[in-house]
């Protein structure tokens, strides 16, 4: 059974605020779902199917149902890290079909900033991780998980660090256009060179922001779709994957994207050429080249050269990518990037990015999404969105 | 510029059951790797099935502790001393997460040759990390 054109995303909203010291991180999530109930001209009472990931507080969904005053008759709270909201639209789109909800409501929210917590730190996956004492011990966190990919990538395809500054770049002049961009200045190459290194080879400039905020998204059947004001935003294709050091055969070079992305290509009957616009996702600027790469936009080892002069800035480049100023400008909502990418593609497929960074006429959009750490496991979700 | 190795209790590895060899090897400076009875593969890291045939049939084997750099980045902004992370594809064919120690961390390279070295964790297990190999 395929989910091609079955749900609609109806509702989109990203919340305005990147510091949010004075709200509780159920307050955010219920701000979040209710701007994008707005959006698409529903209400709570309209909501069946309640889907969050581990950022919600709580068991799985139980409490924020209660909270939200939901009353679903579907629930999915899939867990994989930033790209669990991809996984959500994906399910979601399923579990219409299957004639098991109509209108799902999934919401994200955190509070990293006010909470100081960021991708210097070791991540706490909970008691009896498998992996824990071959990955705990030689002080694996975030930054240093996505930087030996960076190394590696560097080491066997002559990537620069001046490659991966331009995605940094290319994300700054598109932030410079969104009012509510952490980071709203543009950068030079040289700023980004300029920038502590953290993690050799990634500089602090490579990272992505630390912002409090969060975002829903609402999935609809067709015909509540057509019933409603906005303009139609059909799902078309969905992949997921999950990857890891793989009993110890590694290859940091490719990613989980790679199947992700093959299986919602092969879905939606396009492939990355028909592609308008891009959401990519980026906790690092190595986050993005890769993905490039597993995704097919280019070849492998060839994303230094992709995303080098201005290769992902919209109106110039070779493919519009990240357009709100991504995670490395804009906004990282609870350290978890897919929600924002998700929201930008729907922005870009209803004309309503910024004039400025809009892509004419788009009507065939990709969101990526990556969660975990590149280096070890992670699960990887794709996105064909496509405007009826 | 050089960024010398300093010493540090590493953190404390979960000692799980089936695991329990593995850290009794590491207490005498021996390195071993998952070995399976039924595809005769190695894995790493060890576990009480293999994860390339689904054999419960698993052991371990001893590694002569050599490899090479597979990527190495030194994490310099991330606790409160630098220190070098790094994959390493030991000779038997499997390649592990650890750290390169006792060097000049700036000096490390992809590819370079490193030979076993235990150092304690806050408890006292025996943690596997990799020197390189002395040039002659």
């Amino acid at each position: 059974m395929t989910i091609r054109e079955k749900a609609f995303i109806a509702g989109a909203w990203e919340h305005p605020t990147r510091l949010a010291p004075d709200r509780s991180v159920a307050q955010l999530h219920a701000e979040c779902a209710i701007g994008a109930l707005a959006d698409a001209g529903l209400s709570l009472a309209d909501v069946d199917g309640y889907f969050c990931a581990g950022d919600a507080p709580g068991l799985g969904p139980l409490q924020m149902v209660d909270h939200l005053g939901l009353r679903p008759r579907h629930v999915d709270s899939t867990e994989t890290g930033g790209s669990s909201y991809l996984v959500h639209v994906a399910h979601a789109a399923q579990a219409i079909a299957a004639g098991r909800c109509n209108v799902a409501l999934i919401t994200l929210a955190g509070r990293p900033r006010s909470e100081a917590s960021s991708g210097l730190q070791p991540r706490n996956w909970g008691a009896n991780l498998p992996n824990q004492p071959f990955e705990v011990p030689y002080g694996l966190v975030t930054i240093n998980g996505y930087a030996l990919v960076a190394a590696r990538h560097m080491y066997e395809f002559g990537t620069t660090a001046e490659q991966l500054a331009w995605i940094k770049v290319a994300a700054s002049r598109h932030a410079q256009y969104n009012p509510n961009a952490m980071l709203g200045k543009p950068l030079t190459i040289d700023d980004v060179m300029a920038s502590p290194m953290v993690s050799d080879p990634l500089r602090r400039m490579d990272c992505c922001v630390v912002s409090d905020g969060g975002g829903a998204l609402v999935v609809v059947r067709a015909e509540i779709a057509r019933s409603l004001a906005r303009p139609l935003v059909a799902l078309r294709g969905a992949g997921e994957s999950i990857r890891g050091p793989g009993a110890g055969r590694v290859d940091l070079t490719e990613s989980a994207a790679r199947q992700s992305g093959a299986a919602a290509f092969a879905e939606a009957g396009v492939g990355p050429a028909d592609i308008q616009y891009a959401s990519i996702y980026d906790s690092f600027t190595i986050t993005v080249l890769i993905q490039l790469e597993d995704l097919g936009f280019c070849a492998k080892g060839g994303g230094g050269r992709f995303v080098a002069e201005g290769g992902l800035i919209a109106g110039q480049g070779r493919l519009a990518v990240n357009t709100d100023g991504g995670g490395l400008c804009n906004n990282h909502p609870s350290n978890r990037g897919g929600m924002t990418k998700v929201i930008e593609a729907v922005r870009q497929l209803r004309g309503e990015a910024h004039p400025a960074v809009q892509v004419p006429n788009c009507s065939l959009a990709l969101a990526q999404g990556m969660g975990g750490v590149l280096a070890t496991c992670h699960g990887s979700a794709t996105l064909i969105l496509e405007r009826l | 510029m050089a960024t010398p190795y300093q010493a540090r209790a590493f953190p404390d590895p979960a000692i799980y059951p089936e695991a329990k060899p593995f850290w009794e090897a590491a207490g005498r400076g021996e390195l071993m790797i998952g070995a399976c009875r039924a595809c005769e593969q190695p894995h790493w890291y060890p576990r009480g099935h293999c994860p390339l045939c689904g054999s419960l049939e698993v052991g371990l084997r001893r590694s002569a502790g050599l490899g090479t750099v597979y990527s190495v980045s030194v994490t310099r902004r991330a606790g409160p001393i630098p220190f070098a992370i790094a994959y390493v594809t030991l000779d038997e064919g499997v390649t592990m997460l650890s750290q390169i120690v006792d060097c000049d961390l700036d000096a490390i390279r992809i590819g370079a040759r490193v030979e076993v070295v235990f150092k304690p964790s806050e408890s006292g297990h025996s943690i596997p990390l990799f020197r390189p190999v002395a040039s002659l």
